[in-house]
């Protein structure tokens, strides 16, 4: 079934012309046609008219012998990139009818590499939030199930419906984007690879800003092969985005399959949180041993400034936020409610446009950056970030890479957790350390948990070092043979 | 200090420093590539990140670095190599993103000293504390509607210098020169126009009294004054409104005023309880700027020359005294034009037909150094014909005029109206023949005694050669007749 490919099963077959790109969208306009009114996977799906019109110019391509490296795979795009002429809402109320008049450059050198979009995935408004509750356009579902037990569950997020539409077969693969885990936490909810480049490997322009320091692009994919070669376009420097690495991109999906022999795996000890519950502490052991298996030397390393990551994760992102969503104010662009004093409009349209967790993170940035206590939470903060990044270059003089689970639990349940924040926040807790340090990190689901739900090991890797996380992403999957599907899916019951 | 206030209890001396907030001389703005032209259609030079849409990022422009060190050179003041941008957050409608990007902790240009001259010839210096870049924001419009308010963001997003001076401001006077010093620099440097109407160039000044010897009073500041002379009107009133409250018994609030020029006073803005927390923080879209010595010391070689030391090259090269040299280094165009005029000519001479003559002339025509009528080649071309004898000055004078209506050329102007000077001997004598001739009785005169009807004689002479004798050939071969 074309909805069940890989993105590198799917390009040598389109190479191989067994199948035509227009085909293979076509699938997919129908798998989303028939499960996104109950996933909710999609804010915006591209009108199929202009998906087939680039299935079709893929098609020219691959018969004039000139297919570019993602020709005709047809992907999601997290609805916080903005996509011209196509609408961007961050799943906001405030963004509810932007239509941005540019295409972001994560974006745009994906459609230059060939690829063909479906539509806008969604997500946690303006990418806060852990399980794709905060949507102004509705919570995302989980495609799995716990066995025996219909109970709706989250995807994860904030890329949840870029999880959940690759999960469930509704696109071959998604953009997402991480601030604190925002890629590996739903990809680990929903048996899928995720991976947050380094920071500073893809262009952040054109992509709305949650946290400027932190925010990063990064593949969601059904295999690690996959989630190289998808990096593989969308890296690259860009003159418009200061904080952009000038390296050179490698070719990323040639690092899936070579030996992992002789790399030395770090686990650090302060990811043995207290109260992790045994199944992903097993999957976790089971993971260490498969990559021993596999010729890998386990090595104990501590990052022993794990424990505040949370904490400061918590002051930056919001501090960061605050600033950054003043520009919705509802003057320029966006939903404007009116008023009779400039105040007053301000007052108007960011009560009514931000839900809840966006006005409770405006409200946390505000308060640590204002005057008497600055020193203490922002300022403390970038000094406790210094020393965890400081943690990981240290361990990493000792280590290629690190092993940890990348959420502390399977996918949850909707309504659970959400009564307080601070719970919702702890799902970030293993995924935060490696935004904060800036260095690259991977999902990749390596089995089930007693209830059939799907659990991921994340790999962290050195600054700029994404091949050998890819490396020893490539060595856990094979060993793992992860090959369940979600309860819902575009090949189940058709 | 020469400048005090009497009040009922005593003396008061004020201390006054000023925020000059300078709008950079670049083709774009600070972090985007749209134009800067003053005066285009509203909203007509804005960019995507000018007007902050989502996902827009600042990159930095060169050119305003570039013009940033070279100001903070002009300035003699320290350039730091590493400096960082911070966000200033508050809401306006006239600031798109929500923020303006600013240096709050680490300033581009650091300590630095301006000379300024008082007009009693007495020179000081004013330190400079630092110099940033951040950006400016857009404009309000608010008679375009009765109900609404317009923006207009073309200014949005240009880049600006912030030069903030220590508080050794003592006078209002000192305020003034400061503000022309700093302003002949700037256009020396072409880092910023200098045009306080269009607002190009605005100051902020802090002003504070008190008691001599005393440690520094609570301060007000007074936003965005236009012009040099509302600065130093400002500083009077609001010196004088401090004084008297200090002197009645109370206390003054530390507080933003905007000065009324039309009433001659100053009013409260914002009190210190409405003062806004910046919430000042590192920019996160901007890397440190880091810049190499070996590039600044680059800069600094390229400088132009600066008003001070032209000024003293001015009087050694040209021979003329201090105060003519300041009078014609004030605007570098002016002293352009004198320096096309003096070179290999008489500097006293061309000094004297600049700032007389022509200054006269460009006052009567409205004109500027800029579109003056007259050229300083075809000024010095005039001048060539005084030194080599065609013209006498008397007849220049005549010549210049005639350049000044007509636009063209001495040479053509002396040929046209025939004012080459008479250097004949033989037509001088014929003419001093015949006014001996006419003159008889004033002969006999002369020749008893009476020499001071020479001068009468000179008039005559060149009365009869309708001004274009020679004086000196007049002189000598009027003597000789008259004597013989």
């Amino acid at each position: 079934m074309l909805t069940g490919l890989t993105l590198t099963e799917a390009r040598a077959g389109l190479a191989a012309r067994k199948f035509s790109a227009r085909e293979l969208a076509q699938a997919h306009l129908d798998a989303i046609g028939r499960l996104n009114t109950q996933l909710n996977a999609y804010i915006t799906v591209i009108s199929e008219q202009d998906v087939l019109a680039a299935a079709d110019a893929a098609d020219a391509r691959y018969a004039s012998g000139d297919a570019r490296l993602m020709d005709g795979l047809p992907v999601g795009v997290k609805d916080l990139f903005c996509t011209k002429g196509v609408k961007t809402t961050a799943a906001s109320k405030i963004l509810a009818n932007f239509v941005p008049p540019y295409e972001s450059s994560v974006t745009a050198r994906l459609l230059e590499a060939g690829s063909v979009f479906l539509g806008k995935t969604n997500l946690d408004e303006f990418a806060m939030g852990s399980a794709n509750i905060t949507s102004a356009f509705g919570s995302v579902l989980n495609p799995w199930k716990r066995q025996g037990d219909d109970s709706a569950l989250v995807p994860g997020g904030s890329s949840g419906g870029s999880a959940a539409a690759v999960a469930a077969g509704l696109a071959l693969a998604a953009t997402g984007t991480d601030t604190g885990g925002s890629i590996r936490q739903p990809a680990a909810f929903c048996g899928i690879v995720g991976l947050k480049p380094t920071y500073g490997r893809c262009s952040r322009w054109g992509t709305i800003a949650f946290a400027s320091s932190l925010d990063q692009a990064g593949p969601m994919t059904r295999s690690v092969a996959d989630a190289g070669l998808m990096l593989e376009a969308m890296a690259g420097f860009d003159e418009k985005d200061s904080t952009s690495s000038n390296r050179p991109v490698p070719e990323f999906s040639k690092a899936v399959g070579k030996s992992v022999k002789g790399l030395r795996v770090g686990i650090p000890a302060e990811y043995r949180a207290p109260g992790m519950p045994e199944e992903i502490a097993k999957m976790w052991e089971q993971g260490i041993a498969w990559l021993r298996e596999a010729g890998c030397e386990v090595v104990d390393v501590s990052l022993p400034h794990t424990k505040y990551g949370l904490a400061t994760y918590y002051i930056i992102a919001p501090a960061e936020c605050s600033s950054n969503l003043a520009r919705y104010d509802g003057i320029r662009f966006g939903e404007r409610k009116d008023a009779a004093t400039l105040d007053g409009i301000y007052e108007r349209t960011r009560a009514e446009g931000f839900g809840q967790e966006v006005r409770n993170r405006i409200l946390m940035g505000t308060y640590v950056l204002s005057a008497g206590y600055y020193d203490a939470y922002y300022l403390k903060a970038q000094k406790v970030r210094t020393l965890i990044k400081r943690d990981f270059v240290q361990a990493f003089e000792q280590v290629d890479v690190l092993l940890t689970p990348t959420a502390p639990s399977a996918a949850f349940a909707q309504g659970e957790n959400m009564d307080d924040p601070v719970q919702m926040y702890l799902n970030d807790i293993f995924t935060v350390p490696a935004s904060m340090a800036g260095v690259p990190a991977m999902s990749v689901p390596v089995g089930l948990d007693s209830r059939g739900l799907p659990l991921g090991l994340q790999i962290i890797g050195r600054h700029f070092d994404e091949e050998t996380v890819l490396s020893v992403g490539g060595a856990l999957e094979a060993a793992a043979g992860f090959a369940h599907k979600p309860a819902l899916h575009a090949e189940a019951g058709v | 200090m020469s400048y005090v206030i009497e009040g009922k209890t005593g003396s008061w001396e004020i201390v006054v420093g000023l925020e000059v907030h300078a709008q950079v001389v670049s083709k774009s703005k600070l972090f985007s590539g749209a134009s800067t032209t003053f005066g285009a259609e509203p909203n007509s030079q804005v960019s995507l990140i000018d007007a902050a849409f989502p996902g827009m990022l600042p990159v930095i422009n060169k050119e305003c670095v570039v013009q940033a060190v070279r100001t903070g050179l002009g300035l003699n003041a320290r350039i730091n190599l590493e400096s960082r941008f911070d966000r200033k957050n508050y809401f306006y409608a006239d600031l798109p993103q929500g923020y303006q990007i600013s240096q709050f902790a680490h300033p581009i240009v650091g300590e630095g000293t301006i000379e300024i001259e008082l007009s009693s010839g007495e020179t000081r210096k004013i330190g400079i504390t630092r110099l940033h870049m951040e950006q400016d924001a857009g404009k309000l419009i608010h008679d375009q509607d009765p109900t609404k308010s317009m923006v207009d963001l073309n200014r949005a997003g240009v880049a600006l210098m912030e030069i903030v001076s220590e508080p050794d401001i003592r006078e209002p006077e000192e305020a003034g020169a400061y503000l022309r010093k700093l302003r002949q620099i700037l256009r020396y440097l072409g880092t910023c126009d200098g045009n306080m109407e269009e607002g190009s160039m605005r100051a902020d000044v802090n002003v504070s009294v008190r008691k001599a010897g005393e440690p520094f009073r609570t301060r007000c500041e007074i936003k965005n004054v236009n012009s040099i002379r509302f600065v130093m009107q400002a500083i009077e009133v609001e010196a004088a409104r401090q004084v008297e409250i200090w002197e009645n018994g109370g206390e003054v609030d530390q507080e933003t005023r905007l000065f009324d020029a039309a009433r001659g006073e100053t009013r409260t803005m914002r009190s210190k309880e409405d003062a806004h927390d910046y919430r000042y923080f590192p920019d996160p879209d901007l890397l440190p700027l880091v810049i190499e010595q070996g590039w600044v010391d680059a800069l600094k070689a390229a400088l132009p020359e600066l008003p001070d030391a032209k000024r003293t090259r001015f009087q050694s090269d040209y021979g003329i005294p201090f105060y003519d040299a300041g009078v014609l280094v004030a605007e570098q165009s002016v002293a352009d034009f004198y320096e096309t005029i003096a070179k290999g000519r008489d500097g006293k001479l061309a000094v004297s037909w600049v700032t007389g003559d022509l200054f006269a002339a460009l006052n009567r025509t409205g004109k500027t150094i800029e579109t003056s009528p007259v050229s300083a080649e075809a000024l010095g071309k005039m001048l060539d014909l005084i030194a080599d004898g065609t013209i006498n000055g008397k007849i220049a004078k005549e010549v210049f005029e005639d350049m000044v209506e007509t636009g063209e050329g001495p040479d053509a102007i002396v040929e046209k109206k025939g004012l080459r000077q008479v250097t004949d001997t033989g037509v001088i004598d014929a003419a001093i023949d015949a006014v001996m001739a006419k003159n008889a009785d004033k002969v006999t005169e002369y020749r008893s005694g009476k020499d001071k009807l020479f001068g009468f004689f000179v008039g005559q002479v060149m009365k009869e050669t309708k001004g274009k004798a020679n004086p000196a050939l007049v002189n000598d071969a009027l003597k000789a007749k008259l004597d013989g």
